[in-house]
């Protein structure tokens, strides 16, 4: 039974998420998480500034109970799937993290640099979660969807402005890694 | 019924997220770096079965659990809006090393610093709803 502490290879990964789209449409939806962050702007009572959110987002409850669900899942996954979470990666990408300063590259599933409580009152590691956060939210917003709502629905339904986006993703990702970390790390 | 399936389907979803790694910041710079299939391997699998499964939902006439046809709506003809928006997003995603989905389930894991990313999100899709107009899309 110890296989089941082992992480997931990507042709297990794979399948499943495109099994968590199927029963979505099963069920009569359209798999997209970032819509959740327009729900929680409204529920916040954002309408008041900005038409964009006014709308019926009770009729988009379900979304947050899959919100919900992914959060129930993270903490079983972690909890009781998992011994180890040290993610292995590439033994050249854990030295070019090191170089980086990033002293937990393959030793831990998330940089401690970033995630540990004491980022939590460290000014730069807040200051890099919220820069991040907030070109997320914005991006995927701009762009009308995120990595499920294009790279894996609108992909999988041959959708070309899917693909103009998808590209987008990673010209941007490309940039941050490869000119704008040497910068700030 | 139909919220206990929402939330089932979350909770796999959930798991397959950490489970895969798709949610550990490091899987997210080493895609970008071209030093692992791994990353690749879940996108290109998971598109090529969500094809196959959207083709055949088109062509063969399947109704939903619940009988009701099923809709997939298009994305509306543009290019700025994705390929601007896209890359924003994609900065944002290899700097937090999460994009949506990932956020919430690493809430899960007790990961406290993601509340930050996703506080500012939310912050983010707002800026985005009071400037939307003056975008170009």
């Amino acid at each position: 039974m110890d296989w089941i502490y082992e992480p997931w290879p990507w042709y297990v990964s794979g399948p499943m998420i495109a099994l968590v789209m199927f029963l979505l449409l099963m069920v009569g939806k359209n798999f997209g998480m970032s819509s959740n962050l327009r729900i929680l702007c409204t529920i916040c009572g954002a309408g008041n500034k900005a038409d964009f959110f006014r709308f019926d987002w009770k009729a988009q409850r379900w979304n947050l109970v899959v919100v919900l669900g992914a959060i129930i899942g993270g903490f079983i996954g972690s909890h009781f799937m998992t011994t180890d979470a040290a993610v292995a990666i590439n033994p050249d990408t854990v030295s070019t993290l090191n170089e980086l300063g990033f002293s937990s590259a393959g030793k831990t599933y998330l940089p401690t640099e970033l995630f540990n409580m004491e980022a939590m009152t460290d000014l730069k590691s807040l200051a890099l979660l919220s820069i991040g956060g907030l070109l997320v939210g914005f991006g995927t917003r701009y762009a009308g969807g995120c990595t499920s709502g294009h790279a894996i629905s609108g992909l999988s339904n041959l959708q070309f402005p899917s693909l103009i986006a998808v590209v987008g993703f990673f010209i941007g990702g490309l940039i941050m890694i490869h000119l704008i970390f040497p910068l700030i790390f | 019924m139909r919220t206990l399936s929402y939330l089932l389907i979350g909770i796999v979803f959930g798991i397959t997220m950490f489970k895969s790694e798709a949610a550990s910041w490091f899987r997210i710079y080493e895609m970008f770096k071209f030093e692992s299939f791994h990353m690749y391997g879940i996108i290109g699998s998971t598109v090529l079965i969500g094809i196959i499964t959207v083709q055949m939902i088109k062509r063969v006439p399947i109704k939903s659990f619940y009988g009701e046809t099923i809709q997939i709506p298009p994305k509306a003809k543009s290019f700025s809006r994705y390929m601007f928006g896209g890359i924003l997003f994609g900065l944002g995603w290899a700097l937090a090393g999460a994009c949506p989905g990932p956020m919430f389930t690493l809430v899960g894991a007790g990961y406290v610093p993601i509340l930050v990313v996703i506080a500012a999100s939310i912050l983010g899709t707002f800026l985005y709803g009071l400037l939307k107009d003056k975008l170009p899309h």
